[in-house]
């Protein structure tokens, strides 16, 4: 029997996509530059079929991508050559909602807002909020660690996942964590998120919900330019308080979002957005202090967000922005580093000065509570030299970042975009040490194998035994 | 057993290299606070002292982190974060003793875990060095990153069985400008799960909550931080469901142990039902125990889903108990096999983690 009839028993016929032509919509994720034609898709409906397509791939050796809405921006779930892409968006369903325990239990393929929507009529929600989170999976954010806006003040994807059953590279199902916190053993729960499924793939996580706060505002704030914004935040930080979430646009982001959704955003330099929650009496005498903060670094005008509508729309602006930017631009680069937030004004600058000298426009929309910039460099392709220009300029902002000492990647993970950018990020031992968990997982390499780090490498199969590797001798691959 | 004292994360790594060249056992060591948890250590051939590893390399303080070395104890930290009005908020057992690279191996958060999470949450970077002599670095020195594999959460709660923290990077809070706890009294268990489930249900944020059990009715002890006006409308608040009084921080003095358990929230009064001894249990499910019959208490957390710890040596009891069942199956060989290749002749810390590791 073929690899691709073993699938179809597994599967069924509607769990199986092998034509050219329809496998073609899984060519490629939300980084659509790159694209690569799977052998076959597959859609699994339970865990014990993800089990069984990895114990066939595991005999034959075939690469395997999980894949969950494909809204990823660093290509995680671009499909690997030869390999086969596996679609968890089947596996759909909340399997339980715990309210007295604050947990819920889903299946990898239900969407972010979705979980939100089942405990919302309970006074719950689900905190990652990635600006995709109507469409993207849980299972995808589990694999990018995924963020979103109120990380700053209620953390990432890794804070909120308590439990994975995971299928492994090799078919066996593991549980990682548990409804409890502080499983006993090793964090294999927070080693696995943000792993970027070359660990394996989760087919069912337990949530950390949290209660719904009992007051909510946001504050608009238009400066003249994003330093005095940065200023801004330093001082509400330095005032010891953590709101909710902290963004910045400067005047291109704010023009594109304005052109999307008419989100009435102030036409300004630099255009803060605070939200803060709590308690009533607290979120009150906050909210002065924020807007006194503002005005004292030269805010023109400071506006309240006065009712749940205003607030919603406010957020659209905001959340809409990368894609807003298609407005103002022809093509664009959406970029994703982190600085030390304090580093702010000499990065922005910087970014300024590279832009100008290549006659590029650089549009930001930050996180800035937490230094995560989203740079979006646009350009026009139809120019001759002008899309290389702008891939160099993107991966520039990237080495200042890590100047600056901070990183490559915030929440959009390392993906296949940024795999080159590892080595210097890291020093080689560093490398060679995350190496030694990715073979402790998946000593053939199968899971998404050519993703986040710079070059293949192969693990020993059994650690201290040299035996070369085919493509060790033929020069190809280093051995770890 | 020879003691070494490194002065650096080079001169670590290189006693591990000659260590596992020979084969010879290590034991690391902070501020030897802990040194009873977790199963006796197989072997012990080399003590390695992060005593003095001991300083505070960066309060980068506008970018609310710092970078500390694993041998300074919690207390002179959080001296050196108080200058700018900030701390990393764990209040783990003995401060003044209990090192940074200690406190991250046992994973001891304390109550503030409620609402600022658990270290695993709080750690951003770590630099380790390994067995085979590597130094590695793994996470950075901002608060948000996804580069890489997040190796700061495996050797979080590891024990130092695979690697030894040299220092360790975190994410920091402003030390709150007003604080006050309140303590309810209630008749009995029933009555605090419920009491205990409408806090939780409320819309209140307080930094901790924790349930004394023992001699005498049930007691529950909040702690709010923040604006004078915020503390003030939720202890308000708070009142509508209960009678309270006011207490001072030594509600929150931790409790020395015999052992951990973590339940789930809903199940903390079920759990302590029949308890002979005393209890602290965190609004988070994890609690301490000074207790007898620890053993049929076990199995009991363990049918439930939970986890019972031993803090110290206890005649026939492993320390972390059934793992295949509460860290369920395929995990355990896992862990081995991570195990395996971080320390593959097996020199750190031997048979003190779960399942032998």
């Amino acid at each position: 029997m073929s690899f691709l009839d073993e699938l179809r028993n597994i599967l069924g016929p509607d769990g199986l996509i092998s034509t050219s032509e329809e496998v073609r919509t899984y060519e490629c994720d939300g980084l659509t530059n790159f694209r690569v034609k799977p052998v076959a898709v597959v859609l699994p409906t339970s865990t014990e079929q993800v089990q069984g397509v990895l114990r066939i791939c595991h005999r034959e050796r075939i690469p395997f991508v999980a894949r969950g809405s494909g809204t990823g921006l660093s290509g995680g779930a671009l499909p690997v050559s030869g390999g086969i892409v596996i679609s968890l968006a089947k596996m759909n369903h909340i399997l339980e909602v715990d309210l007295p325990n604050q947990r819920v239990v889903v299946e990898p393929g239900v969407i972010n807002l979705n979980v939100t929507g089942r405990v919302a009529p309970d006074g719950y929600f689900y905190a990652p909020d990635p600006s995709s989170q109507s469409v993207c999976s849980i299972g995808g954010n589990v694999a990018e660690n995924a963020g979103g806006a109120h990380c700053l003040k209620y953390g990432f994807t890794t804070t909120h996942v308590l439990g994975i059953d995971v299928v492994l590279p090799d078919g066996t199902l593991a549980h990682f964590g548990s409804k409890t916190l502080d499983a006993p053993g090793y964090d294999l729960a927070g080693v696995f998120v943000g792993s970027e499924g070359t660990l394996g793939i989760a087919t069912k996580v337990t949530l950390r919900i949290v209660k719904r706060p009992e007051c909510v505002q946001t504050l608009l704030a238009a400066f003249d330019t994003t330093n005095q914004a940065g200023a801004a935040v330093s001082d509400i930080i330095a005032a010891g308080m953590l709101p909710a979430a902290i963004e910045m646009m400067d005047n291109l982001a704010i023009q594109a979002a304005e052109a999307a959704v008419h989100a009435n955003y102030p036409n300004c330099g630099g255009l803060l957005l605070v939200e803060l929650d709590g308690p009533v009496a607290e979120v009150d005498t906050l909210i002065a202090q924020v807007s006194a903060i503002c005005r004292e670094n030269g805010a023109g005008e400071v506006r309240v967000a006065q009712t749940e509508e205003e607030r919603a729309v406010v957020w659209k602006g905001r959340k809409a922005a990368f894609a807003a930017v298609g407005r103002i631009s022809p093509n664009y680069i959406v970029q994703d580093g982190v600085i030390p937030r304090t580093a702010l004004p000499k990065i922005l600058n910087e970014m300024e000065r590279l832009a100008s000298e290549r006659g590029l426009r650089v549009a930001n929309v930050f996180h800035a509570g937490d230094g995560n910039l989203h740079p979006l460099v646009l350009y026009d392709r139809r120019i001759e030299g002008q899309e290389h220009a702008a891939e160099r300029l993107a991966e520039r902002i990237l080495e200042l970042c890590i100047e600056m000492g901070g990183s490559i990647t915030g929440e959009h993970g390392v993906g296949e975009e940024k795999k080159h950018m590892m080595g210097k990020m890291f020093a080689e031992p560093d490398l060679a040490t995350m190496q030694k968990l990715r073979c402790a997982f998946d000593p053939l390499s199968l899971a998404n194998p050519t993703k986040v780090f710079p070059r293949p490498r192969l693990c020993g199969e059994t650690p201290g035994e040299y035996k070369p590797h085919p493509l060790e001798t033929a020069g190809v691959a280093e051995r770890f | 057993m020879r003691i070494v004292e490194p002065q650096s994360g080079e001169e670590a790594a290189e006693i591990l290299r000659c260590a596992n060249e020979d084969g010879a056992a290590v034991i690391p060591r902070g501020g030897g606070t802990k040194s009873d948890w977790g199963n006796p250590p197989a072997r012990t051939d080399v003590m390695l002292s992060t005593a003095r590893l001991n300083r505070v390399i960066e309060h980068a303080w506008a970018d609310l982190t710092v970078t500390v070395e694993a041998g300074c104890t919690i207390a002179e930290l959080q001296r050196t974060l108080a200058q700018h009005g900030q701390r990393l908020a764990v209040d783990p057992l003995w401060p003044e003793k209990a090192t940074v690279g200690g406190v991250l191996s046992a994973n001891d958060t304390g109550v503030l875990r409620l609402r600022y999470g658990g270290l695993r949450d709080l750690v951003i970077g770590v630099t380790l060095a390994l067995a085979d002599g590597t130094l590695a670095q793994s996470g950075g020195k901002v608060v948000k990153n996804v580069a890489g594999y997040d190796l700061s959460k495996l050797v979080t709660g590891a024990f130092g069985t695979l690697g030894v923290i040299i220092s360790a990077t975190f994410r920091l809070h402003p030390l709150p400008k007003y604080t006050q706890t309140v303590t309810a009294t209630v008749p009995d268990l029933g009555a605090m799960q419920i009491l205990l489930g409408k806090i939780l249900d409320a819309q209140l944020v307080p930094a901790a909550v924790q349930v004394r059990v023992g001699a005498g009715a049930p007691q529950i002890d909040v702690l709010f931080e923040g604006t004078e006006e915020g503390i003030n409308f939720q202890i308000d608040r708070l009142r509508g469901m209960t009678p309270l009084v006011e207490s001072d921080d030594e509600v929150w003095a931790r409790l020395d142990a015999g052992a951990k358990i973590s339940v789930l929230p809903a199940k903390i009064g079920e759990t302590l039902e029949g308890l002979e001894g005393y209890a602290v249990v965190e609004a988070t499910g994890i609690g301490w125990l000074q207790a007898g019959r620890l053993a049929e208490l076990r199995e009991k957390i363990e049918r439930a889903g939970g986890s019972l710890v031993m803090m110290r040596p206890f005649p026939g009891m492993d320390a972390w108990g059934n793992t295949a069942q509460s860290n369920g199956g395929g995990a355990l060989a896992l862990m081995r096999s991570i195990k395996q290749h971080f320390d593959p002749r097996g020199i750190l810390n031997p048979g003190v983690f779960v399942g032998g590791i």
